[in-house]
Order: structure tokens, then sequence, then C-alpha cells
């Protein structure tokens, strides 16, 4: 079957119930969404379809119901997206795992909440982060939602 | 010569575990440098200055850490101690993990080892560091741990730049034919200010790779340095936000396999029975093989993508053979109890007769408290995996670790070939906290290798096998008994502490046949008796339990329980005798000058969270402090139960580890490290039944989400007389400062973690 990533429409051949997120990262050599849990609980392997957070690892390559964004789709070569740009600012990533899922869930909170509250951030941002960076992407959510 | 080589070697005895060898440790050896790693490995063009420092022709300045990035920023700091001396901007600098070798040997890691007081600062005490560091040399061990990095690259790292700035301006002092000092380093560039001309690094790097590259050379002061103690943008802060793909689990080879294992949720047991079939029938699954290893016995599963492994594994049908070790936790819990109930393993520190001082003690004048902790999984981000490939003979390794060395060892002895024929590359961590010094997930890849030899294999662990298998903080029971005359500093303290030995558990997994003993293993009672709280009589004693279960080391590791039970217990005593929390702490810090560090973090703490002002019903504080790789830790939570449900609401820390190189990033750790203890309360305990570990995932154990993150303030001192470290302190006193300010807000005092047994929190 054919995928869109990140603009690009890809060929894909695997059963209609591997997750996504082992359709990009073993098949498609797409390794900004990363493996954490396997059922949805971590947000590590996030990526937007049409515009929302999408946990990769929950969602079988049969459901895929619109065009794919990875964090790799998201800057346009050396132009960061300003979340990007926001995480930089902030020097948000520690080890850096979760960092990937933690940008996109911030980017469909900012395109649907463009200036959002505490408690919109505490209501969208859910993935998990044990470096425990949650102080700085608090601090870079309302950065980019000022940008 | 002679003198030396003595206290070493006691120095070795001193550290039980390491004495099996028969070390013959001398001065000699120590001043001999191990060989250059990096020798015959590089492309032609690239010169090496040491085991630290390349050049190649065209100016790429490429740092070698001997320490690897698991999030806490030591490539960067690591880098800018090089940078300060080589007179580079950090920009200009690639880092990569040096390679398994003993050129990159810790010595400041087991450097307490020898049990004085942090802050003890006398010749003798620095004496047995010194000799502690000797063998940590001899040993050669190239670990990630201990918040020892930056204390272990504070003079290498410097000392390599520095070295490679002199070779450098050598070699072009010899083209101009002028003096050495004639010229300024700048920027990757020696200048003749005389003539103007310029030469980058680069183009001098041949030259100067073969002058005498002064292994000893002289160090900048601190009031010449431009980059070290100020804030750096980190190495790596480009790759991780852009995801690229720089973790072990995302390394890609041509012609690589998957794999996965299952291996028996009992620990030490095997498969009594097994029925393959419903697994190999899984599409994509091409094999299900046998792995039996020091670490574990079960299955690999090898397949043509990591889901298929997956479903691969999860069709195996088997029985395990039944535990030989208390099998669910209430049998576990027997065991400490009946543990404390005997005579003690060994004790530490203390002083005066404090069982005499509790005897004499009128009974309503007596305090004492039982507190329970859990085992506790590190939950890396990152599932265990490695790659491996086994071809010729040789083994090359592809993976996050904290000590290649171990695995190089490891796999060895799985493939029955010499370590000197394993090649470990080291990649960045999702998270470590102790859980990558293991080689479980190396000699599990190692297995596999030699089954698909020559092809590669990427062996990726399910978040349940991550869960099910991990190599434990240990469950502890503390019992505390302390003396307290009403309005008075308590004047008695007696601690026993009941929890397994992690050297003990780590020495049957590296060396079944050998390992295993218990020796004065300190992580059961650190956070105790090397506190500076001042009782006149105290007594710290260790009751060491072997459980079965396989412990290790995790985030602040022994800190993290005797943290809680002895910073609880403090809380407990202050409030028994009718005394304000800091206030007591304070008055018994007095007697000794050294400990003034640890007075001013308090008073610090006090001052940043506004201690003592009143607050509306229904919040309260809670402080605790904890000096733990010696830096000196004060914290302040701030709860809110109005709600009927506690919500952390505010958390000061203040840290003091004496000089602070990178300030942001030392914030962040200590910020997230105090995250990482207050996880804990909030449900985190790994519990079993029938031998077997109930948590399965994040949905049994989680850590703190975005929603339940206090608004934390950071403030850095610097007063300490030594070095600390980064990583860990800010771990043990977070659980403490929030079961205290529970009990100032609700009176309700809990001393079983996790503290969300008793209390709800907010989520």
């Amino acid at each position: 079957m054919q995928l869109i990533v990140n603009g690009q429409t890809r060929e894909v051949d695997a059963p209609d119930d591997m997750p996504l997120l082992w359709v990009l990262r073993d098949l498609l050599d797409i390794k900004g969404p990363k493996f954490g849990c396997g059922v949805a609980a971590c947000g590590a392997c996030t990526v937007l379809i049409e515009g929302q957070a999408v946990r990769s690892c929950a969602l079988a390559l049969g459901d895929v119901y619109g065009p794919i964004t990875t964090i790799e789709g998201i800057s346009q070569g050396d132009n960061l997206h300003k979340v990007q740009q926001a995480w930089a600012e902030h020097q948000v990533p520690q080890c850096g795992y979760c960092q990937a899922g933690q940008i996109l869930a911030a980017v469909a909170l900012l395109d649907e909440q463009p200036n959002p509250t505490d408690d919109d951030i505490d209501a969208a941002m859910t993935n998990l982060c044990r470096c425990g960076t949650y102080p700085k992407i608090r601090a870079a959510i309302k950065t980019a939602a000022g940008a | 010569m002679g003198r030396v080589a003595k206290y070493t070697r006691r120095g070795a005895l001193g550290l039980g575990l390491l004495a099996a060898g028969g070390l013959g440790v001398g001065y000699y050896y120590y001043r001999k440098p191990y060989p250059n790693p990096l020798i015959g490995e590089l492309p032609e063009g690239v010169s090496i200055f040491n085991p630290f420092v390349s050049i190649a022709a065209d100016n790429t300045i490429t740092i070698y850490t001997p320490q690897a990035e698991m999030g806490q920023g030591v490539h960067t700091t690591l880098a800018a101690l090089v940078a300060e001396e080589l007179d580079v901007p950090l920009s200009m600098i690639k880092t990569e993990h040096g390679p398994a070798a003993k050129a990159y040997y810790n010595d400041a890691m087991i450097e307490e080892g020898g049990g004085d007081m942090a802050w003890e600062d006398g010749a003798m005490a620095n004496f047995r560091r010194n000799m502690m560091g000797v063998l940590g040399k001899f040993l050669a061990l190239q670990v990630t741990g201990g918040s020892s990095s930056t204390r272990n690259g504070f003079e290498k790292m410097r000392k390599a730049g520095a070295g490679a700035r002199i070779a450098l301006l050598g070699a072009a002092a010899e083209r101009w034919n002028v003096a050495p000092d004639t010229l300024v380093s700048d920027n990757g560039t020696i200048t003749d200010p005389a003539t103007g001309e310029a030469l980058t690094y680069g183009a001098l790097a041949a030259e100067a790779a073969a002058q005498h590259i002064p292994s000893n050379p002289p160090l900048r002061s601190h009031a010449e340095w431009k980059i070290l103690g100020k804030s750096q943008t980190r190495v790596d802060l480009h790759d991780k936000i852009t995801g690229a793909p720089i973790y072990g689990i995302d390394m890609q080879l041509p012609d690589m396999l998957y794999g996965t294992v299952l291996m028996s949720p009992v620990f030490g047991a095997g498969a009594v029975r097994s029925d393959l079939t419903a697994a190999l029938a899984v599409d994509g699954v091409s094999a299900v093989v046998p792995i039996e290893t020091s670490t574990g016995k079960g299955f690999g599963v090898i397949a043509t993508n990591t889901w298929a492994a997956f479903q691969g594994a999860a069709a195996i049908d088997v029985d395990w053979a039944a535990p030989d070790y208390p099998a669910n936790t209430d049998a576990q819990y027997a065991a400490f109890a009946a543990a404390l109930d005997a005579e003690a393993s060994f004790t530490k520190g203390g002083r005066g007769d404090a069982i005499e001082a509790l005897t004499a003690a009128p009974s309503d004048q007596r305090l004492s408290a039982e507190y329970r902790m859990p085992y506790l999984a590190h939950a890396t981000m990152e599932p265990m995996n490695a790659t491996a490939q086994f071809a010729d003979g040789k083994l090359t390794l592809w993976m996050g670790n904290q000590a290649p060395g171990l695995m190089a060892n490891g796999c060895a002895r799985v493939l029955g070939i010499s370590p000197d024929d394993v090649t470990v590359h080291t990649l960045q961590m999702g998270g470590g906290f102790g859980r990558r010094v293991e080689s479980d997930a190396a000699l599990y890849a190692a297995a596999l290798a030699r089954e698909v030899s020559p092809r590669p294999i990427k062996v990726t662990w399910s978040r349940e096998e991550d869960t099910t298998h991990g190599v434990y903080r240990p469950m502890a029971v503390g019992r505390f008994q302390a003396a307290v005359a009403p309005g008075t500093v308590p004047h008695a303290l007696n601690v026993a502490i009941a929890a397994p030995s992690i050297m003990a558990s780590m020495g049957k997994r590296s060396r079944p046949e050998g390992g295993g003993r218990s020796m004065d293993d300190r992580t059961v009672i650190d956070g105790t008796f090397d506190q500076p709280a001042q009782f006149a009589n105290a007594r710290y004693a260790a009751h060491v339990v072997d459980t079965g279960v396989p412990v290790g080391y995790w985030r602040s590791i022994g800190h993290s329980v005797g943290g809680f039970m002895h910073q609880s217990f403090m809380d407990e005593i202050a409030h028994h005798a009718g005394l304000d929390p800091i206030a007591m702490r304070l008055s018994m810090m007095t007697s000794d000058d050294r400990l003034a560090p640890g007075r001013a973090v308090l008073e610090r703490v006090a001052e940043l969270s506004g201690w003592g002002e009143a607050l509306p019903s229904g919040k309260g504080r809670g402080v605790a402090m904890c000096m733990s790789f010696g830096t000196w830790v004060a914290q302040v939570v701030q709860v809110d139960v109005s709600s009927g449900k506690v919500r952390m609401e505010k958390a000061w820390a203040v840290a003091d580890p004496g000089l602070v190189l990178d300030p942001d990033n030392f914030r962040a750790q200590i910020s997230g490290a105090m995250i990482f203890g207050l996880s804990q309360a909030l449900g985190q305990e790994i519990t079993l039944t029938g031998g077997q570990v109930d948590q399965q995932n994040f949905y049994d154990f989680d850590a703190m989400r975005m929603a339940q993150c206090p608004e934390i303030t950071v403030d850095i001192l610097e007063n300490a007389a030594r070095m600390g470290g980064a990583g860990e302190p800010g771990t043990p006193p977070a659980a403490a400062a929030l079961a205290n300010a529970i009990f100032a807000t609700t009176g309700q005092r809990i001393r079983t973690m996790p503290l969300s047994h008793e209390i709800g929190f907010y989520a």
C-alpha cells in the first residue's frame, strides 16, 4: 500500500495490522518516532496525522487515515519549526529520546490553541519524560506561542 | 614505592569485591600510561594527540569522551574542558564516545569508596582518596556513573587540551623559526603577531602530533577561564530536536536482522517445557533459539522486523521453573524483617553509644519508626537493546552503555573469544540511570549474532521484557530510633537498614562461578552514616539480605533509600521535639566548620521558599537535605491538599557541588533528578507474585507527568571545598521533602513508599 510520509509517497509491503511505528522505523528507515512502550502510554512514537498528535505504536497500518508528518518533516532544511527553535532556545533535551514526540505534541497543541494556558498545556502534553524536562517543555511552549 | 604499594593493596582489600583477583597494584603501574586506543583506528590525515583529542587536516577537532552521554550533558562539559585549554570555541568541536579501552579509566568514581565523610578534606582523607584513585586506574574501570564524569575529567580533559595546544604552538614555532611563546593560539588558529602569519590547527596537526606532547602540562587558573563556569549550548542539541538517529535503537546496518528476547521472568530459572510451533509460524520469524548466559535463561527470536520478533516472542508457549527465593512481596518483606532481627552485617560511622543512650532515655522520649522502600525499575525511555555482528571470530557491538569494558568482557565469555576481539561502539542512551552498566542486553545480542553470523542483528526488548527483567533499585526496610527530649536537640540515633548488596548481586551476574560475596557494601546504609546531622550518640548498622532478586545501581542508589528514611525521621524528630525542622538541622551542624556549606544550602532554601511564612489552609511545606556524591542539596516541596488530593505546587532546590562548570546544565540535572525522586512517590513499585515481577509497562510502572510537575526553582552555591557531582544528588532528598510536606499539611506521616498507597495524588 501507499503512505504519504513527510510529503513523499512511500510504497509499503506490510500486513494491515503492523503498527505504523514499526513500518516507519524498520521498513522505511524513519527513526525520529521512537519506541517506548508499544501501548500508547508514553508518547515517544508520536507523529502527526492531519495535524493531530497520534501515537504510532498503537495505530495499525490499515487504520492510517491521512498523510503522516514525523519530526523529520516539520523543518524546512536548516529552517527549524518555531517549536524546535523554542526547544533550542530553552535547551530542553537531556537524553532527548522523548523529545521528538514532545515537540510534535506541542506542534499539535499550538496548531489548535495558539495561546495555551497552563491547563491547556497540562491537558495536551501527556508524553512521558524520564529526565524530567517538563519545566523547560512548558517554558518552550510559551516561547513558541509568543513567536 | 614499596609503601605506596602497600597502602594501595590495603585500599583494594577495603573495597571488598575487588579483592578477589589478588591484585598486585604498584605505583609503577599507576605512573605508566595505558596505550592510546585511537592509534591505528582513525582515517589517514587525522592526527592523534592523546586518547582524548584528534585533529584532522581539514581542521575537524574531535574529542573522545571517556564517559557516555545519557542526558546528563557530559559530552558538552567534557568537550568544554578540552576547549578551554585548546583555545577553540565549543562549536568547533565534534564529540565521540571513546572505544572500550583502559586509557579511559574512571578513577574518580571509586574515590569515595574509602568511606571518609565527603566534607573531610584533610591529608589522610585525601591520601585515601588518591589511593582509591590509584586502584581505579589499575582496574581501568571505564564507567559512567556515580556522578563522577566531570570530576574524573576535570584535570584529564584540560591536560589533553593543553598538551595538544602546546604541541601545535611548537609545530608552528618550528615552521616559522620563532619561539613558541611569541605565538598566539585562538579560535583553532595559531598566529604570529609579529608577521601576521596564521595557520589553522588542521594545517599544523600532522607536524604537531609528531612533537613531544606533554602529558602533564600546566593548566590555566579558574580566573582565566573563558568557557568553563558559563552555560554552553549542548553539543547534542540539534540532533535531539530534529530526531536524528543517534541512539542504540536507531542502529541500521546493511543486511541487518531484527530480534527480541523472552527471558525467564523467574530470576535464575529456565524453561521446564516449551513449544515453539506457534512462534515459528509468525510471519517474518525465521528462528527461535535458546539463550543461556550469566544474566538469564530464555529464548531469542530472529525475524525480519522488530514487530514480527515481538509477536514471535509473545507466541512462545513456555513454563518456567519455580523460584528458589521468597516468591512474593510479603515473603520478601519477611526476609528483610528477619535480617533486621539478626545481627548486623557491618556498621559504618557513628559515635558514642547510641544503644546505651536510648536505653537510658525515658520511654516517652524514645521515638521509633519503620520505613519501607520497594524495588524500583529504571524505566529508561529507550528500552534495552543492542546490535551485534559476529564475523571472522570477532564481535562488533553497537549500543548505548555505561561500561563498554564490561560489555566486551561479558560478550567475549558468551562467544568464547578474547575481549580484544570485541569492538564496542557506544551510542547515545535514551536514559541510563545505572541500568546500562549492566551487560545483559549485550550478551543476548552476542548470542543471537552467533546464530545469524555473519549478518548483523539488532535485538530490541519489549517494554514488558524491560520492566520485568530489570536490575532493581533494592527494596529496603529501615528501623530508626532516637532519644528526643522536648525542646532540645536529639542526642541519640540508632539506624538499622536491611537491604540486598548490589556488589554481591552484580558479582553473581558477571562471575557466576566465583562472584557474589557480600562485603561491606556501603549502598545499604548510604544517606544515613555519611550525613552531617551530629548526634552525640549514633549507630548505623547494615543488615545485608540475599533476596534472589537482581539489584543494581539506580540514580543516587543507596542515598535514594537512606535519604528518604533519614530525612523523614529527622522531620519526625523535629516535630516530636517541637522544633522547626530547618532550625533543628542547622543546630546539629554547628560544631564543625566544614559543614558550613551544608548550613548554607539549608539557609538559602529557607530564604528562597519563604520558609516559616504562613500559608493558606490546605497548603504546607516540607524540607529535606542530603549530601551525596560530594554535593550538598537541600530541597523544599510545597503541597496543596485543598482539593482532597495532594498537588505539588512548588519546589525549591539549592545545591552546592563546590564548583559548577556549566550552570544551566547543572540546574537541569538538579531539577530533573528531583523529578526522578518525586516520581517514586507517585506510585512506583516493583512487586513479586510467584517470583515474577507484577508490573509490565508504563500503565503500571509510571513516572511523573507534566500536569503533576511542580514549579521548580534551583539555586547554586559554590562554597564546598571539593568538587561534587551533578547527575544524582538532586534525587535523594526529594521524596522525603514531599512526605514531610504532606505531614506538615495533613498530620499524616507516611513511612512506606510509594506514598500513593496511603494518600491520593493529583494526576
